[in-house]
């Protein structure tokens, strides 16, 4: 038993021992009002790894979840700047968009049989370039309820707030959980990634579960995109580059298999904060430059995914290795 | 022909005159095939006999092209495995087509979970799993990932999954190739609870004595047309041999003759002591000396396998010496091997052997190319007049060797495989199953190369099921049990029964059950051995 | 250069589609450009769209030569944009401090050459699958040219350097000269040497190779390792070219364009066959796409959606779901002379009743000429 949860709680342990670290070195660390700036920084960050890790769980992968954010971004800009919509009108369309994208790269990807990986590059290329066409300049939004939706938040004693975004993030990782675990279609996800063949032969509906996977993932990265706009105030089809990189470098930290089937959404939480922890670290610690950020991910990343591979061995029984020359 | 049904209700399965072609080649023509409640039916066939296919085109895999398939008197046209089992077919593969990664309980329930408010019911799903397995024995812990579990109980699981979902027809194909004859004993009583229960089975199976030990009615094609149906009961084996193989039997397998006894005074090209990998083989002796051929012989799973790997190096022992010509050795890898003048035809063709994509001519040449290194390529000419050379030594059937390898039907792959290694001009060439899953014609050229190459000098160390075959090659057969070479037979001492006999020797270790005496073989049939 | 089989049955050769595309896209810059093809001689270097074409496109031709390799053994290098940045912050750097222009060169290839070597032990001894093995190089990567170049943009002035991305070589552009001779000695190194063979046969089924003898794993440190090297080269001709080092944005994307090129190549991102004249082929497409836009008057917007449109075009063709519904004469990347035809569940090759042939007892002698 305690063998399935294994890489949750390493994960975990970690956060948690990165946090106390961090709080043993700055005093001001363990308050509230950095927990909740950890979860405003990082929610467009969660939500759109949430997407990714049912996409991954699901067998596949998913690029342009950073472009649709940027794509996003811009619509929103352009829809409620330029054409004067209401912001609740560009947010339902923006989801809409974005879901309709998602499925879009979902069905090719079920109909042709072709690499996910290359699918959602092309993905990527096009939401981007769409992002691009609309405009290449930032656009700052200015609408009202902008503000009024910053302004959303649970406060609590020593200024610490859990901000709208915060409660989104927080509420879609509870529906996943849900959705992952007590649903067909969390089954069907996981059915997917063990074994396409097998889930196809066991009556899974393979089709829909892929265009669905693909357009939630579309759909969340537009939220996530949503989000980002509230975040920063404005449109810029650049924004959230790289993105796609930190949500899958969650997913893994979380203890997700990239090769599907195995993993948590609870663990992909657990590896958004603790990316969300190295960040807020660097900036605590003020004299260490921005790209240790980088480098410090990508070490941990390496050594998850060692991790991953040691325990997959133990998992499978296969102490023995091949010498596969 | 159909053999008259035995009572006037509708046959569970009818199927008449079912044809299906791929790209103008004609896999079923006009097949019929009859199946009744609580029969268990075999459907027998060599390679390309059309049993795949028929089976795919029976749980919707493929469409037919034309003919009638019935259940209870009323035609059906599967679109899918998921809609033939919706109409009551049932199909466990070969490959256990589970889900290593879900829980037993979701595998048995997976698409027909058992849901509250939209929700699926976890505690309810694996209460009733547990209850689902009782009569199949299996007290399991069913929230464990199904990849835990030993492949018969997969097995069992996936019929217990069929079952469950109604099925009046349970198609196995070919369930028991990856099981000992423990786990083949418990799935023929599993097999039989069902037939009881009246649910009829088609049973796919290449172990003959299975099909006598479980199956009620056979039915044989060949090249896609139906050569007969009879009662189990009333084909003696060898007429069955010849029903599949077409033909009448060629000679019994003949004995080369042996050497006058100097065999054993030569010194060992290789010699193992104390060899051995844990939780693989046990420590074992082994010597293997010039114009041998060593038999493995012993069930699946009892390390005949893990034996060869272990001496190629495809496996790293753990214990043990080997000394090739005398000197101390480590068989780290196959290049290690490679290089000792060792080659290696692994049983799995397809995953191991070729290399689908490249022409014959590049998988002929790969291991001595290999061997020589990349930087000293073998000019093209030179490739050429290799692999033509093999083409024509060998027979491989091929318009031309730069047709790619995968095309090739698996007896002319196994043949170019042996090519690849007798280019290397190995000193001992390790072949494992060799004559696995091949045409008869195949199959009996590859057993005369066997004893051509041992006559002209060569070791070779041969894994084999087909005990006949073994015994008829082989100068020595060690004989494995439980991962531990138990017994080793020499010279008069290698028959079936001496065999057999060892395979079963210690009290109560085994049933014979899969490989019972007389286990008869396509193309290597000794009627003196079968004592039926 | 190229795979065995050239021609499809049909005797047609299998890179014409690609060398198709490539004469359409250059017609059409012609049409949109009367002056396309002309070509002046200025100052000892060739002047023209077509020199800009070439010029332009060397890096990501670069890119998809190492890039070829690594997909043909059924792997991908998603770092090869980071690299590039490294190479350039190392040269910039060491530029800057006041090196000479040998060790500045030594040096970042090196780099280049040592990031590759990463990757292929990653990939080759940890068996980790390609695709993640080269993320933490590419997330990491950027952080580690940063960490050179201290978060600055580094400018040089060395002429020496500069030369690399601007001079010329018997009038042509340097650029040019330097992907010309890469590929030069890539092809001899893997179609005159066995290493070709082992590349397409680790792509196609790693077990079985390394069952023949195939050194596996240095076949694949090999090839991520030269493909590092590529890398580097791109990167100084990059850097050399702006005469200066930006660590966040060189190389940025361009993994994807390299891929992109190999893809319209056509080789498989599945492994197996490879052709490294026509991933050539593929990067000038891209660049003469690019170039077209340019010429055309459309927004550089487009082009990304234009790439996007073209790799989903060139999948389609190749996609077996596809092949299913239109049989063609020739699929572009079998390099076969056989029609890639879908596998029926029985061998396509009849053999129920073979005449018993089999070896005719002339004895076989195992020597026998080998």
């Amino acid at each position: 038993m305690i063998q399935r949860f294994l890489p949750l709680i390493v994960t975990s342990a970690v956060l948690v021992v990165g946090f106390l670290l961090c709080a043993a070195q700055f005093p001001n660390f363990a308050s509230l009002r950095v927990v909740g700036n950890l979860l405003t920084d990082n929610a467009f960050l969660g939500i759109t790894a949430v997407g990714m890790t049912f996409v991954i769980l699901s067998g596949g992968i998913d690029l342009s979840v950073g472009a649709v954010i940027g794509f996003t971004t811009v619509l929103l800009a352009v829809l409620i700047e330029q054409a004067g919509w209401h912001p609740a009108a560009a947010f339902a369309a923006a989801l809409a968009v974005s879901t309709g994208f998602g499925a879009a790269m979902g069905l090719v990807i079920h109909v042709f049989r072709m690499p996910p990986f290359i699918v959602t590059l092309a993905g990527m290329f096009i939401a981007r370039g769409m992002g691009f066409v609309l405009t290449t300049d930032s656009i700052p939004v200015n609408h009202p309820l902008y503000g009024v939706l910053n302004d959303v938040a649970l406060r609590f004693d020593g200024g610490g707030r859990l901000s709208l975004p915060a409660m989104l993030m927080l509420a879609v990782f509870a529906l996943a959980v849900v959705l992952a675990h007590w649903t067909r279609f969390g089954a069907n996800l996981y059915a997917l990634g063990g074994n396409r063949q097998s889930a196809e032969l066991m009556g899974v509906p393979v089709g829909r579960t892929t265009v669905l996977v693909y357009a939630l993932s579309g759909g969340l990265a537009g939220l996530a995109g949503i989000v980002f706009s509230l975040y920063t105030g404005a449109g810029y089809s650049l924004a959230a580059t790289g993105v796609e990189l930190d949500t899958i470098t969650a997913v893994v930290i979380g203890g997700t298999q990239l090769t599907g089937g195995y993993g948590y959404v609870a663990g992909t939480f657990v590896g958004v904060l603790i990316q969300g922890l190295i960040q807020t670290y660097i900036t605590f610690d003020g004299s260490l430059s921005s790209w240790w950020t980088k480098i410090v991910i990508g070490a941990l990343l390496f050594i998850f995914i060692l991790l991953q591979k040691g325990l997959l061995a133990v998992w499978t029984g296969r102490g023995g290795e091949t010498a596969e020359a | 022909m159909t053999a008259p049904s035995p009572d006037a209700s509708p046959p569970l399965l009818a199927i008449r005159g079912l044809s299906k072609a791929f790209l103008g080649v004609q896999a079923l023509d006009g097949v019929d095939f009859t199946l009744h409640h609580g029969e268990v039916h075999a459907l027998l066939g060599e390679n390309g006999a059309g049993k795949s296919t028929l089976i795919k085109t029976l749980t919707g895999v493929y469409q037919r092209d034309a003919g009638l398939v019935a259940l209870e008197g009323r035609e059906i046209a599967p679109r899918s495995v998921d809609e033939a089992q919706r109409l009551h077919i049932g199909t466990v593969f070969q490959e256990v087509n589970l889900l290593p990664n879900l829980s037993v309980a979701e595998n048995l329930f997976l698409g027909r979970q058992p849901t509250r408010f939209g929700f699926v019911d976890r505690r309810a799903m694996n209460r009733r799993a547990r209850a689902v397995l009782v009569p199949y024995g299996l007290a399991i812990d069913v929230t464990a990932p199904l990849g835990r579990f030993s492949v018969a109980t997969q097995q069992i699981i996936a019929i217990a999954r069929a079952v469950d979902m109604s099925a009046k027809v349970l198609i196995l194909d070919e369930p028991t190739a990856s099981l000992d004859a423990q786990e083949v004993a418990v799935l023929f009583t599993v097999m039989r609870t069902l037939k009881a229960r009246g649910i009829g089975i088609v049973f796919v199976t290449h172990f003959l004595d299975q099909v006598y030990a479980v199956c009620d009615r056979i039915t044989v094609l060949r090249n896609g047309r139906l050569v007969g149906e009879r009662r189990t009961a009333e084909l003696p084996r060898l007429d069955l041999v010849a029903m599949m193989l077409g033909r009448e039997l060629e000679e019994a397998a003949h004995r080369i003759e042996l050497g006058p006894a100097g065999g054993d005074d030569r010194a060992p090209l290789a010699r193992f002591r104390g060899y051995g990998k844990a939780r693989s083989v046990e420590p074992f002796d082994l010597d293997i000396r010039p114009g041998e051929v060593v038999g493995l012989a012993g069930l699946l799973g009892s390390g005949r396998t893990e034996t060869a790997r272990l001496v190629f190096g495809m496996d790293r022992a753990d214990r043990g010496e080997a000394t090739v010509d005398g000197r101390p050795v480590r068989l780290r890898d196959p290049r290690t091997a490679i290089r000792l003048g060792f080659g290696f035809c692994p049983e799995d063709r397809k995953k191991e052997g070729i290399v689908g994509e490249l022409s014959v001519r590049e998988n002929i040449i790969l291991a001595l190319q290999a061997r020589q290194g990349w930087l000293k390529p073998l000019p093209r000419r030179r490739q050429e007049e290799i692999a033509d050379r093999f083409i024509r030594l060998l027979d491989i059937r091929t318009p031309d060797a730069e047709r790619p390898i995968q095309l090739l039907s698996g007896g002319n792959q196994q043949k170019a495989l042996l090519a690849r290694w007798l280019a290397t001009e190995p000193r001992l060439l390790i072949l494992d199953e060799p004559t696995r899953g091949i045409d008869v014609g195949a199959h009996a050229e590859i057993i005369r190369l066997i004893e051509r190459l041992c006559a002209d000098g060569m070791a070779l160390l041969v894994v084999s099921s087909e005990l006949e075959e073994i015994a008829a090659y082989s100068r020595r057969v060690v004989v494995l049990r439980d991962r531990r070479h138990v017994a080793e037979l020499r010279g008069e001492e290698v028959t079936v029964e001496r065999i057999v006999a060892a395979i079963a020797a210690e009290p109560g270790a085994k049933e014979p059950g899969a490989k019972e005496p007389g286990a008869t073989a396509p193309g290597a049939t000794a009627p003196g051995g079968a004592p039926r | 250069m190229t795979p065995p089989a050239r021609t499809s049955a049909a005797g047609i050769p299998r890179a014409l589609p690609q060398y198709g595309a490539l004469v359409a896209v250059l017609l059409a810059n012609w049409l949109l450009f009367p002056d396309f093809f002309t070509i002046r001689l200025q100052d000892g270097r060739l002047f023209g769209s077509l020199i800009d074409v070439l010029n332009r496109g060397a890096p990501v031709a670069l890119l998809a030569i190492g890039m070829t390799m690594v997909i043909a053994t059924r792997g991908v290098d998603l770092s090869v944009g980071a690299v590039m940045a490294i190479s350039g912050a190392v040269a910039a750097t060491m530029t800057g401090a006041g090196w000479g222009l040998a060790p500045v060169l030594a040096t970042s290839l090196a780099a280049g050459l040592l990031c590759g070597l990463w990757n292929g032990l990653l990939v080759a001894v940890l068996r980790i699958q390609p695709i993640i093995a080269t993320l933490i190089l590419m997330v990491a990567g950027r952080g580690i040219a940063q960490l050179i170049t201290e978060g600055q943009i580094v400018t040089f002035t060395s002429p020496g350097l500069a030369a690399v991305g601007s001079g010329s070589v018997l009038t042509v552009p340097m650029p040019v000269a330097i992907t010309v001779a890469v590929l030069a000695v890539t092809g001899l190194l893997v179609r005159r040497t066995a290493l070709g063979l082992m590349i397409e046969a680790v792509g196609v089924n790693r077990l079985s190779s390394a069952g023949a003898g195939v050194n596996t794993p240095v076949v694949l440190v090999a090839v991520y390792a030269w493909c590092g090297l590529c890398a580097a080269v791109a990167g100084l001709i990059v850097t050399a070219d702006i005469r200066g080092a930006d660590a966040n944005n060189a190389g940025l994307w361009l993994e994807l364009d390299a891929i992109l090129a190999v893809v319209v190549g056509g080789t498989s991102l599945l492994g197996g066959r490879f052709g490294l004249v026509l991933s050539l082929v593929g990067a000038l497409i891209i660049q003469a796409m690019n170039t077209g836009i340019l010429l055309s008057g459309f927004k550089p917007e487009f082009n990304l959606i234009v790439k996007a449109v073209v790799l989903m075009i060139v999948l389609l063709l190749q996609s077996p779901a596809l092949t299913l519904f239109l049989p063609r004469p020739g699929s572009p990347r079998s390099g076969s002379p056989h029609p890639r035809t879908p596998r029926p569940a029985e061998p396509p090759v009849k053999s129920g009743s073979v005449k018993s042939g089999g070896v005719k007892s002339g004895g076989i002698k195992p020597g026998a000429g080998a």
